[in-house]
């Protein structure tokens, strides 16, 4: 069961509902409970994208009924901070070394939901080679990249995936292709390799955006389930701290300024041979 | 016993499937390829994966992988190779994943690399050193079974001449049935229990448990099982002729097989030399060495490298005895570590001359 815990509210009136436990009056309609995450607080910033897309992810095993027959394979980056709050197992893997990993697993275990959660500096700039070579062994494992255009855990610097003009600690000025070259739209190189079972782009910006982003991610499992080779869904993420704006503005920034570069859409999507 | 003739590589690829490793991934190189190309063919027979990786570095996470998953898994490489493995190698023994790695070496230049490790932090990693192929078969098992015991790498170092001398052996015993998956190895079974199964190099604290990772405790835990793998494997060394020698040769793998022959053709003479040869060259088995050197006149540490091993003979034996490197052997211009001056004529020159000072 996920603990609930009120976390900073300031008591502005006096009479406050409690927020972890139900009123004894309550009539439960729907369970808003995170599936399979441990700890529901978090160590992340405030207003980051990461923990959406993560709860995206497990609800798409619970949803499935993949939970003991599921493995993570995480990379090292923010994300990692949810490597050791799930109640799947997990495989940690080194800065960039996720999708080699996976297939060591899924090779040996070829009747698990294998999948991997890496950063766009994690599979984009440390790794990029696994990922591409893995979709073309055609790998049957679930990759997942949270994209935000930045290496978050060092504090906002320049990733293959940032934009033209979005600002980072070693690009203070916008990145400008003509100095720090172009960004990489890593869904869409994925999607043009044979071997490739599904490939999409969502973000967590929004609602719709994240129920969306849900839909793809169960397909995702879904095409690994009937063993059509490698998914991946690429989920934009915001990152207001390493985007250097404040909080609330993260999302439009989202919408306006990453996915102009990085569309969200569904890619490649194979039919089952079943 | 049926035996037949057969290239050095074939009879490593073989150990490893007899062994129960059902993985292997690898990045063809010289004088390794050949092992891989072996263990392309066999280990589908047995019911195995072996994967002709894209790189060294994804090579070895393959083989994170699959041993997390329980398998019996090796990679290898020659030292080049070896090289881009290291962060890996390193990381691994944090994480508790033991696996083989094969080090068909050029020559004897991984030394330092094999026994110190090319990775970061503090970390160490058993090497066996088999010296031909009748001894592989045994040093791969034991390799195998000290990566399960101690959850930690561990290298087996050949060379080209291991790698590609055809012996005459019995190629004829049992393979064995590979081991079940250890119980902390991931089979994704623990899931929505409340206590999924956790393997990283960062430690296995859960968030649930009211802690996160804590570097500092997993560090210090893995420090004193890095003290209990010290303690616990024994040095091995060979020793021949040492208890009345005059002069004492020290080498290992390929060139022990020269030091033998000149050692065995001397004492025939009547010539007091004698050898010892490491056969763990990590842990080194430095009280064997400075055993044999007790009461010798000199040293000799005969390499196929520039002096590296020299270094670990020079801790053993201390200034108790004097130390010379026969060493620094100019190889020929493939760079696969074939040195022609490396006979057993000039070997027995050279320890001539070390007799003839010791009696002076």
């Amino acid at each position: 069961m996920t603990e609930r815990r009120p976390v900073g509210l300031e008591v502005r009136s006096e009479v406050v509902l409690p927020t972890n436990v139900a009123p004894e009056d309550a009539n439960l309609v729907a369970d808003f409970t995170p599936n399979l995450i441990d700890v529901g607080e978090h160590h992340l910033c405030p207003g980051c994208g990461e923990p959406i897309a993560i709860r995206a992810v497990m609800d798409a095993i619970a949803v499935l009924g993949l939970a003991d027959k599921s493995m993570a394979v995480f990379g090292i980056g923010c994300s990692t901070a949810f490597s050791n709050n799930l109640d799947v197992e997990v495989l940690q893997a080194l800065h960039g070394r996720a999708p080699s990993v996976a297939t060591g697993v899924i090779r040996m275990r070829p009747e698990l939901a294998v999948f991997t959660i890496q950063g766009d500096g994690d599979m984009g700039n440390e790794g990029l080679q696994e990922v591409l070579h893995a979709a073309a062994r055609g790998e049957n494992i679930v990759c997942i990249m949270l994209n935000n255009g930045v290496f978050g855990e060092t504090g906002g610097h320049l990733t293959v995936t940032t934009t033209i003009g979005q600002r980072t600690k070693n690009t203070i000025e916008g990145r400008d292709a003509d100095k720090h070259g172009h960004p990489m739209r890593i869904a869409e190189l994925i999607a043009q390799i044979d071997g490739v079972g599904y490939v999409a782009r969502g973000a967590v910006n929004d609602a719709g955006n994240v129920a969306r982003t849900k839909r793809m991610v169960v397909e995702a499992f879904a095409s690994q389930q009937a063993g059509n080779g490698l998914s991946f869904v690429e989920i934009l993420t915001m990152c207001p701290t390493g985007w250097f704006i404040p909080t609330e503005d993260a999302p439009d920034y989202l919408a306006e300024t990453i996915a102009g570069t990085h569309a969200v859409g569904v890619l490649r999507q194979e039919q089952s041979e079943q | 016993m049926s035996s037949r003739l057969v290239e050095g590589s074939e009879v490593v690829a073989d150990a490893m499937v007899r062994a129960g490793c059902r993985f292997f991934a690898g990045y063809p190189m010289t004088p390794f390829t050949e092992v891989l190309e072996h263990m392309a063919s066999a280990l589908p027979e047995v019911g195995g994966v072996c994967i002709n990786a894209e790189s060294e570095l994804e090579a070895v996470g393959m083989v994170w992988g699959a041993a997390a998953a329980g398998t019996r898994a090796a990679t290898g490489s020659t030292g080049q190779g070896l090289s881009l493995m290291q962060e890996s190698i390193a990381e691994a023994s944090l994480a508790g994943i033991g696996f083989v790695v094969l080090n068909m070496a050029r020559g004897q230049g991984d030394y330092f690399q094999a026994t110190r490790g090319g990775g970061h932090g503090d970390y160490r990693t058993p090497v066996l050193a088999p010296w031909g192929p009748a001894e592989v078969g045994d040093l791969v098992a034991d390799a195998f079974d000290l990566a399960d015991e101690w959850r930690n790498p561990v290298v087996v170092i050949g060379d080209y001449y291991l790698a590609h001398t055809w012996v005459d052996l019995d190629m004829s015993s049992e393979v064995a049935t590979p081991r079940p998956s250890p119980a902390w190895a991931l089979d994704g079974s623990s899931g929505g229990t409340g206590a999924a199964k956790l393997v990283s190099p960062l430690g296995t604290t859960k968030q649930r448990d009211g802690v996160g990772y804590d570097l500092a405790a997993h560090y210090a835990g893995c420090a004193e099982r890095r003290e209990q793998m010290t303690a616990g494997i024994a040095p091995r060394a060979e020793l021949t002729h040492t208890d009345d020698a005059e002069v004492v040769l020290v080498a290992y793998g390929t060139m022990a097989r020269y030091a033998d022959a000149v050692v065995t053709a001397l004492r025939a003479e009547g010539e007091r030399v004698g050898l010892v040869r490491p056969i763990t060259l990590w842990p080194f088995p430095e009280d064997i060495v400075a055993g044999a050197a007790e009461g010798s006149n000199v040293v000799a540490v005969y390499e196929n490298n520039a002096g590296q091993m020299i270094d670990d003979v020079r801790i053993s034996v201390g200034k108790s005895v004097p130390i010379v490197g026969l060493n620094g052997f100019q190889t020929d211009s493939s760079a696969f570590g074939i040195a022609p001056d490396v006979t057993v004529e000039n070997l027995t020159a050279s320890v001539r001359e070390l007799l003839a000072g010791a009696k002076a």
